[in-house]
């Protein structure tokens, strides 16, 4: 498969997430956006990682393992998504049990 | 051109993917934009089978699938926020944000189209280094020290939502 | 490299360490030990420069390079002195008449409390230490260092007397006029190191590096060079610090006028004459000449209604230094370094003869408050005698035969020129001979109690006289033209190799000379006697009408005060008053408050709110990426 389409295809998923970031007020929804964004930059990598074993495997490296770093990476990445998660879930419970609410625009005492 | 399965495969899932994705924004109702999410996920895992990365495929749908959208889905539950909450306030910060969105997605094609990787390919369905195998040897021997810090940080991070989750 | 000429850099070292020792050690040091320190050092140069006079004369000369004072690319200037026949001449002027002044400063200043005597021979010593290194610079860089050395110590010693407010005024002056020069003179070489590429003479004066100027290069060149020349030479219209330079001690005077400061310019022009003698140089030497004369003959004029003693000698100096500069524009290269060198002597001579009156009157400078001082003074008086007859230029004195050379030439140029310059002699006997019956002759006119402190002077400070006065006699014996001895312009046929004269486009028979010899000496002559006559009998009377315009200096101060001074001082105020208050004030305030302004409309992008961040933050990542997209194209 050509590296261009999942290049499309990766910052079509991570634009959608961006619009989202940017028209959602609901917390919990810009959150999941962010999960969304992570996850077209994990399937870029991966692409990425067997675009370059391609690569190797052209030049006669069958048994290499060029490009697993890709994939170690994207696993890493996962790792932080889940610590991050169930920090950020923790402080959107923190906000709705103080404001009542999850609405980011409540948010404003950053303008202080 | 021949077309084949795997193509087909492909463009099905990313169709999914998108569309999911899609739905997921724009749903009204947390709880169908956490189930759209998923859709999306495993749609995502999908192409990382396509890609042979089967490990990645499988923790993907434990991790991601799994745990943290029934994190997310507990905590809207317990929240009772599986409500259409969102007052339409403010449509022109949604049409910016819209196209600021769609801008970047363009600029960002244009800039990425002529890049000169765009010769390449990606193997489909051929080579092994995403087997569990290999990327278990290479976890355990080349990055075996930021595995074992991850171990420290999914502490730290536990400890951290206790701190703040708990009630003065 | 070995030579023994290269130890010559102990010439200008000497003074430095008098200097340094001087300087440093001012408070702890005995006045009779900073005296001797003082001295010792211009003696121990006197005796190197006779060394190195011997050297030269068996037709050694020398460049001696020591290290790189400034290598940046191709441009290298070394810090190199140069020892040939005109810097050994020059040598010795400065070292043997300096150090007649230092001796004389020993006695003179004595009365100076500990640190300012230090302070006093610290400064002389740096004052003789740039002259040298001003003499012996191989390039003009490093003559450039002792120029502005010079200029540096003459504004240290006029200023002396610090505690005056009027002195501190003239040494600015001093020092202000000097820049003005001074400018010139760094446009110069800057415009020889952009054309030439060199600064060094032995290099400069080849035919391959002068090619490479143009002639307008070399008229442009030489007119810096010669305003920068100016300044220090006190020529119009740069001559007005000179007098007022009176303000420092006398030996100071003595030896800004003498052995060193004023010769600089002299000296530099002479040194560079290759350049002045060029047919592109025509229109220089014309502006030199000219000017010269003029100077000559205003300083000769204001001179003649002067009361101050030091003043009057000022003038001369002005006035004599403007005959060196005709000298020099009509190519009588030798004839002005001639002068130089018995004007050395006489005008050192006349002004520590000054110093010697002044020292009996207790600080009394105003002539009108003199006479008859000859009865006390017999030493004094038959020196400064000396010393008038010489500067009034009559055989053998020495003045004579320098100031014969200097009309000799400007006759070759024109009659009309000649004419102007005799006539500027006259006045000179004139208005020395005036100064000398009215100081020493007649009736006593000061106070009793002056009259009663009235005494000749010490051993230290008569000795130089004598020996100047000696000086003034035979000093003009080394340039007997060649009319009246074959072989007698020994100067000449010295400084051949470094110096020499432009040839002269027409002969002048013998008989011829002897006439214009004769001319002057019987005209001379009776304008002293005449001077006797009129001012036999002085009597002290204000000056009216022209003669007032005399003794005000033809209101040459207070002309420039007008047009030069006095805008200064209007721009300077409406730079302060509406400039500054409005337009830079206006700037200033003005950035701060578009500031203010800016900041007050920039905060209301502080939302507060995520979403317009993040979007901010979106819209900037598009812009970022845009540009890297278009200006990749």
């Amino acid at each position: 498969m050509p590296i261009l389409n999942y290049i499309i295809l990766s910052i079509a998923l991570f634009s959608i997430g961006i619009v989202g970031v940017l028209t959602r007020r609901n917390a919990i929804i810009i959150f999941m956006c962010i999960e969304l964004m992570l996850n077209a930059v994990n399937l870029l990598l991966v692409a990425f990682s067997k675009m370059h074993m391609n690569t190797a495997f052209k030049a006669g490296d069958l048994a290499g393992t060029a490009g697993t770093d890709g994939q170690i990476f994207v696993f890493f990445i996962m790792v932080v998504a889940a610590a991050e998660v169930s920090v950020g879930l923790a402080i959107i419970v923190m906000m709705y049990r103080n404001i009542h609410s999850v609405d980011v625009n409540f948010l404003n005492r950053l303008k202080q | 051109m021949n077309i084949t399965i795997i193509d087909i495969l492909w463009w099905f899932l990313s169709v999914v993917a998108i569309f999911s994705a899609l739905m997921m924004v724009t749903s009204k109702n947390p709880v169908y934009s956490v189930l759209w999410l998923i859709a999306t996920f495993f749609a995502i895992s999908g192409h990382y089978i396509l890609l042979n990365a089967q490990f990645l495929a499988i923790v993907n749908i434990i991790v991601y699938a799994g745990a943290i959208m029934v994190l997310f889905l507990f905590v809207i539950m317990l929240m009772n926020l599986n409500k259409e909450t969102e007052p339409q306030k403010n449509r022109w910060l949604k049409i910016a944000g819209a196209l600021a969105g769609g801008c970047l997605m363009l600029i960002l094609v244009a800039a990425l189209k002529d890049a000169a990787a765009k010769e390449q390919v990606a193997s489909v369905n051929q080579g092994n280094i995403g087997l569990i195998k290999n990327l278990g040897k290479e976890l355990f021997t080349t990055y075996v020290v930021p595995f074992e810090i991850s171990s420290v940080l999914f502490l730290s991070a536990m400890v951290g939502a206790v701190v703040i989750g708990k009630k003065e | 490299m070995n030579n023994a000429l290269q130890i010559v850099y102990l010439i200008p070292l000497l003074p430095l360490l008098g200097f340094l020792i001087n300087g440093l050690g001012r408070n702890y040091l005995s006045k009779t030990l900073i005296g001797l320190i003082g001295s010792g050092s211009i003696l121990g140069s006197l005796i190197l420069s006779i060394w190195v006079f011997m050297q030269v004369k068996d037709g050694n000369t020398f460049v001696a390079e020591y290290f790189n004072f400034i290598a940046v690319d191709k441009l290298v200037i070394p810090f190199a002195l140069k020892i040939d026949q005109l810097s050994a001449v020059f040598l010795l002027i400065i070292t043997g008449v300096g150090f007649l002044i230092h001796v004389y400063s020993a006695s003179y200043m004595h009365e100076e409390k500990p640190g300012h005597f230090g302070r006093y021979f610290a400064y002389l010593n740096l004052f003789v230490f740039s002259m040298l290194l001003l003499v012996m610079g191989a390039n003009l860089v490093i003559l450039f260092i002792g120029w502005e050395g010079v200029g540096l110590c003459s504004y240290l010693l006029i200023g002396y007397w610090f505690k005056k407010q009027e002195y501190n005024k003239a040494a600015n002056k001093a020092f202000i006029m000097n820049r003005i020069g001074d400018l010139a003179f760094l446009i110069a070489i800057f415009w020889l190191i952009a054309r030439a590429g060199t600064v060094s003479f032995d290099e400069l004066f080849t035919a391959v590096n002068l090619a490479k100027l143009s002639a307008s290069d070399i008229t442009v060149i030489t007119l810096l060079l010669f305003i920068g020349a100016t300044g220090k030479s006190a020529q119009i219209p740069l001559y007005t610090w000179l007098p007022d330079a009176m303000a420092g001690p006398t030996p100071v005077s003595a030896l800004i006028h003498a052995a060193t400061m004023v010769t600089a310019g002299i000296y530099m022009i002479a040194r560079s004459h290759v350049l002045y003698s060029m047919d592109a140089a025509e229109l220089t030497r014309n502006i030199i000449t000219y000017t010269g004369m003029a100077t000559a003959l205003l300083a000769a004029t204001i001179a003649l209604k002067q009361n101050d003693i030091k003043k009057v000698l000022a003038y001369s100096t002005v006035s004599q230094l403007g005959f060196m500069f005709v000298a020099l524009g009509t190519g009588a290269y030798v004839a002005a370094v001639f002068h130089v060198m018995t004007h050395a002597f006489f005008k050192a001579l006349l002004f520590l003869g000054s110093g010697s009156v002044i020292h009996a009157m207790g600080g009394e400078q105003d002539i009108r408050n003199m006479g008859g001082l000859g009865k006390k003074m017999k030493i004094t008086y038959g020196t400064f005698m000396v010393g008038c007859i010489a500067i009034a230029g009559i055989p053998p004195f020495s003045g004579f035969f320098s100031k014969d050379a200097i009309l000799l030439s400007a006759f070759m140029k024109s009659p009309v020129l000649y004419a102007v310059a005799v006539f500027t002699a006259l006045l000179t006997a004139f208005y020395m001979f005036r100064l000398l019956i009215i100081t020493f002759t007649g009736k006593f006119r000061g106070t009793d109690e002056q009259a009663h402190h009235l005494h000749e002077s010490p051993m230290a400070m008569t000795l130089p006289l004598i020996i100047l006065a000696v000086l003034s006699i035979v000093g003009g014996l080394v340039g007997i033209p060649e009319v009246i001895r074959e072989g007698g312009d020994k100067l000449s046929a010295f400084l051949a190799p470094a110096v020499s004269s432009m040839p002269h486009e027409h002969h002048l028979s013998h008989s011829d000379e002897y006439l214009l010899m004769g001319i002057s000496t019987g005209l001379v002559l009776a304008t002293i006697l005449a001077a006797i006559m009129v001012y036999r009998n002085y009597q002290r009377k204000e000056a009216t009408g022209f003669a007032k315009v005399l003794e005000n200096k033809w209101y040459v101060d207070e002309l420039y005060d007008r047009i030069i001074v006095q805008p200064l001082h209007w721009l300077g105020g409406f730079l302060k008053d509406i400039f500054d208050l409005k337009v830079v004030d206006g700037l200033v305030n003005g950035a701060g408050r578009l500031v203010n302004y800016g900041s007050r409309q920039l905060r209301l992008l502080q939302s507060g709110q995520v979403g317009s961040y993040v979007l901010l933050m979106v819209l900037s990542m598009v812009l970022i990426f845009a540009i890297q997209f278009f200006l990749r194209k």
